[in-house]
């Protein structure tokens, strides 16, 4: 069925029929005698890449607080510092945000202006919430002597969730310049690219976060 | 359609079908990841599950969500427009498995190897909490 939808796109590869064997000249896909990918394509997975290598970085740190999970040195473990309501609350706003920001790209592709920066608002709302909620944990453990300094397993633990609450920070400075380009300058195609790779960046934290609340929290909290 | 020509093509987190049916789409995605979330909170709190299995099972629920977030959010799909993204994908969790286990392997390894009385281990991997 959709093959023959695709050779019908084709287009002027139907006129060799036996020219093209596996139909790689299907159109803008960059391997064919059509030109270049679309911008948007080729953005998208440009911003993909640079993804990947954000979550390669965030593997080194989660390898380094795996090791350093038992070296507590004495200091109070996981398992004693760990609010697993709290992370549950966490954990519920960036997936309701990411859902959201999902619904935000949806409105845009419609060109809706009120429901699209509705969404991101919501968006940004949630992962403002998240970040408080975090933010107020770490303050927390500092508070009770249980800072990066107590020992390695803190050190490993300030680091990985502080780089991940980092990343949800500039999230939400990106996320408050789109929502003033988008009001600015409207939908043109390269504020839609924007997007694209703003929704990408919001997904992939939560992604992040799934590994976090996995390996750090609920692993932590049942040592 | 104003990007009609693109049909054939798709970037990471594109979505070429209509209004209800992308919106059909996310909250699939989030009723899936809530569900397995809650599962998650759910085995770590519970006395019911068998103990060693725990961490297991939790890791496989993570992975499990992971896959929904990418199919229901990024829409990385198994389709042939998709190729490059799934094997940058692909790529990209060979070096994080290589990353996590070889550190992990490599520490555990230099532990077992250095039993020195008296000194602390390098990681204290001995002393499980």
């Amino acid at each position: 069925m959709s093959d023959v939808a695709r050779d019908q796109g084709g287009g002027r590869a139907d006129r060799h029929p036996h020219h093209d064997p596996h139909r790689l000249g299907r159109v803008s896909t960059g391997s064919g005698t059509h030109g270049p990918a679309s911008k948007r394509i080729v953005v998208g997975y440009g911003f993909w890449i640079f993804l990947l290598s954000d979550i390669i970085m965030f593997s080194a740190i989660f390898a380094t607080y795996a090791v350093l999970q038992s070296a507590t040195n004495g200091g109070p473990t996981g398992a004693q510092l760990f609010d697993l309501k709290n992370v549950a609350v966490e954990t519920t706003c960036l997936l309701l945000s990411s859902f959201v920001c999902g619904l935000a790209m949806i409105a845009a592709s419609t060109r809706s202006m009120m429901w699209t920066q509705i969404g991101l608002l919501l968006t940004g709302l949630l992962g403002f919430v998240f970040l408080v909620l975090e933010l107020h944990e770490l303050a927390d453990m500092v508070a009770r002597n249980a800072g990066p300094q107590r020992s390695a397993f803190l050190s490993a633990f300030f680091t990985l969730v502080g780089c991940h609450g980092l990343h949800v920070s500039v999230g939400l400075l990106w996320l408050g310049t789109m929502m003033a380009q988008i009001w600015a300058k409207g939908f043109t195609p390269n504020i839609q690219r924007r997007l694209l790779c703003f929704s990408l960046f919001w997904h992939a934290l939560d992604i992040i976060w799934v590994a976090l609340f996995t390996i750090v929290y609920l692993l932590g909290a049942g040592q | 359609m104003s990007h009609g020509h693109d049909d054939d093509d798709s970037a990471p987190g594109d979505d070429h079908s209509q209004v209800l049916a992308g919106v059909r789409g996310y909250a699939v995605g989030l009723v899936l990841a809530a569900g397995l979330t809650a599962t998650s909170f759910w085995v770590a709190s519970t006395h019911v599950l068998w103990g060693p299995g725990v961490p297991i099972g939790l890791c496989v629920l993570a992975i499990a969500q992971m896959g929904i977030h990418l199919a229901f959010f990024l829409h990385i799909t198994t389709g042939p427009d998709n190729t490059n993204n799934v094997l940058a994908l692909a790529f990209g969790v060979l070096i994080v498995f290589l990353v996590v286990a070889g550190s992990l392997w490599i520490m555990a390894h230099l532990n077992q190897m250095m039993p020195m009385a008296g000194m602390p281990q390098m990681t204290d991997l001995q002393m499980q909490h």
